[in-house]
């Protein structure tokens, strides 16, 4: 299955592009795209920072399973207001 | 009314949005670009949102406060882009029968956007530019029943 990834504020920085497609054997879980994510961003990981996760636009847990054709965005701390 | 966008916020449309002849009070909530932050000299805010879900989540931060105080009408419109000091980042306007409604609602709006909406303000001061929030890690939004990691 093929899940989109967005990337906002500094991660979106870090990672150097907005989106990313990856290919997800099923039942992945959130968790699992953050480390594949990881090894393909290098530079993505933030010492220190506490992500939230959202899929399909609403907060998720980091034990939520994805499905084929996902939007997902690590959110990093958010600083609005 | 519950957006984000590119363009400068005006009060005004927010008042009119929230104008019922039902209420008796309205208060309003205008957040503004200061020109210091932690001693560094601020020379604007620029400002990012993951646009779908924020507008999304305003919405729900609407309903909470709807069930939390008697309000009539909410409006909550977030500026996105660069922001230069003095000008306004976030306006919040709230309708109530009576001010106690109107006042808790619209400070719990405000305090609600900076710990839950995906909005980020990059700082850009003199000699630099910092993500906010990034060393201090994040609160949770607590509302969502499954518990957010």
């Amino acid at each position: 299955m093929k899940v989109k990834v967005k990337f906002f504020a500094i991660l979106r920085e870090r990672a150097g592009v907005a989106e990313s497609t990856k290919d997800l054997r099923d039942g992945s879980t959130v968790a699992e795209l953050w480390g594949i994510i990881q090894r393909d961003f290098p530079k993505l990981a933030v010492p220190g920072i506490r992500l939230l996760y959202a899929v399909n636009q609403e907060y998720v847990t980091t034990d939520h399973v994805l499905k084929d054709s996902d939007e997902v965005v690590f959110i990093p701390p958010v600083s609005g207001g | 009314m519950f957006r984000v966008t590119d363009k400068p916020l005006v009060l005004q449309e927010l008042i009119e949005f929230v104008t019922d002849p039902e209420a008796g009070a309205i208060t309003t909530f205008i957040g503004t670009t200061r020109n210091n932050n932690d001693g560094r000299k601020v020379i604007a805010l620029d400002y990012e949102a993951y646009a779908e879900m924020a507008e999304k989540e305003l919405v729900r931060l609407g309903e909470e406060a709807k069930k939390k105080w008697p309000i009539c009408r909410m409006a909550i419109v977030h500026r996105l882009g660069p922001v230069q000091i003095t000008e306004p980042s976030v306006i919040i306007a709230v309708s109530a029968a009576h001010r106690e409604a109107a006042f808790a609602a619209c400070r719990f709006a405000i305090e609600e956007i900076k710990r839950t909406i995906p909005i980020w303000k990059k700082e850009v001061y003199e000699g630099g530019e910092i993500w906010i929030g990034t060393q201090t890690g994040q609160p949770l939004p607590g509302r969502d029943p499954r518990g957010v990691a």
